[in-house]
């Protein structure tokens, strides 16, 4: 059965069904909102805050979403099965280029994607 | 000059969030075989050309990304020295001795942690399995393949991309510690000041490892395995469609190493590549550098545009 998903940030609706996630949904229809990062829950760049509705998920990164986040609802959306619509946020690192998206005229540098300057070299240990 | 002391990639270690679809993916689709299995669960795979006893070994974990990353030395002898050299460099943290045996078929491992956070190994012996090519016993009157190879099947491990910080510390180790030449390197910032990748080696290949500085801690970007030619890289194109395997970029060649590539994912979301081309390097050839004008071309040469997946996306 299909169900609506409401992509807050930029009011993206598409469908998806109980058995596909959302983000190859999303794919699917060629629609966008949420970032396409590795589509098998490793990256997190696909993570979303799902505000409202039912859902089932799949073993995800904890490198990428914490217990903490996975309890509040933070999920990746490539490893997420709606199972009534969904209202969801994305929250991923790349969750600005959804936003620069709407917004054609603010140019990118390569600084989007790669930090070019980084400080000196740190010394954590 | 011989090519002598740190003699290639001799392993990778990955984390897998599930090890039943990827040992399908990397043994059915990759077309690496399985070898053996340990008592902890962990796998460890070879590619057919390989003749050490594994290149590859898989960890089921919580997390995606890499372990450790294991290169092999010419001796004993090389393995001591180079222990003492990376201990009086004072530029690696947590050094330790793995014992023999630890990985199956393996010698002592030195393991240390490198500027970048990613931990690597050394070691000088690990069990020949061959190639399973020889007609008249292993490595007598070989074929020039063997039978049976199936899925992408490239013929060995070639090298890894890593994430890190301090990358010039990284550079520092590799270079003046390990031996390796710098065979291309990605200039950016203020007169192109601020080394943003290093693309080294410690062979006659364009890279046995390459680093991007980036504010993380041994983040991985991807394993690489290598093919014979640019028709393989397009049939490689064909099984990861047939088989749904998520595609990142490809087929393409790259300007920095001129390697003509693909890449997907593994079902955790590590990234592998598989390639075919690229240069000879020699330890005198002059180190290639790529200016931020042009990293477009530098890392996509057909596209030359950056794509902010490729470049965002690790574990």
């Amino acid at each position: 059965m299909a169900h609506q998903v409401i992509i807050d940030n930029t009011g993206e609706v598409f469908a998806c069904g109980e058995d596909c996630n959302v983000l190859h949904a999303m794919e699917q229809l060629r629609r966008k909102g949420i970032p396409v990062g590795c589509r098998n829950g490793g990256c997190g760049v696909c993570k979303i805050e799902v505000m409202g509705g039912a859902f089932a998920k799949r073993k995800m990164s904890r490198a990428v979403v914490s217990a903490e986040e996975e309890a509040r609802g933070c999920v990746l959306a490539c490893k997420t099965y709606p199972q009534g619509d969904l209202r969801v946020r994305v929250v991923g690192k790349m969750a600005g280029a959804v936003e620069r998206a709407l917004k054609p005229n603010v140019s990118s540098s390569i600084g989007f994607c790669w930090t070019i300057s980084s400080p000196p070299p740190d010394k954590e240990t | 000059m011989a090519l002598t002391g740190v003699l290639r990639p001799g392993h990778v270690a990955l984390r897998v969030l599930e090890m039943e679809p990827a040992l399908n993916h990397y043994v059915n689709v990759l077309g690496l075989t399985e070898v053996t299995r340990d008592k902890k669960g962990r796998v460890f795979l070879k590619a057919w050309d390989e003749h050490d006893h594994h290149s590859v070994v898989l960890r089921e974990a919580d997390e995606a990304g890499i372990d450790y990353m294991g290169w092999r030395v010419d001796s004993s002898a090389t393995l001591k020295k180079l222990a003492a050299d990376i201990e009086a460099s004072r530029l690696c943290a947590d050094l330790e001795w793995i014992p023999s045996g630890e990985h199956p078929a393996t010698g002592e491992r030195f393991r240390f942690t490198i500027p970048t956070g990613h931990v690597m190994e050394l070691f000088a012996e690990k069990d020949k399995l061959g190639n399973n090519c020889g007609t008249d016993g292993q490595d007598v009157n070989p074929m020039p393949w063997p039978e049976g190879m199936h899925g992408i099947a490239p013929s060995r491990f070639d090298h890894c991309l890593l994430y890190g910080d301090d990358l010039d510390g990284t550079v520092k180790l590799f270079m003046d510690v390990l031996g390796f030449s710098l065979a291309e390197r990605v200039m950016v910032g203020p007169q192109g000041s601020v080394m943003l990748g290093a693309f080294l080696t410690c062979s006659n290949k364009a890279h046995d490892v390459a680093f991007i500085r980036q504010p993380v801690k041994g983040k991985f970007h991807h394993a690489s395995f290598i093919l014979g030619s640019w028709e393989q890289v397009l049939k490689a194109g064909d099984i990861l469609s047939r088989n749904k395997v998520s595609i990142d970029i490809g087929p393409t060649r790259h300007g920095i190493t001129r390697g003509e590539t693909i890449y997907f994912f593994d079902p955790s979301g590590n990234r592998n590549e598989v390639f075919a081309g690229g240069y000879i390097h020699y330890p005198d050839k002059p180190t290639i550098t790529w200016t931020e004008a042009e990293l477009g071309p530098a890392i996509f040469y057909h596209d030359r545009k950056l794509n902010e997946a490729f470049l965002s996306v690790f574990t």
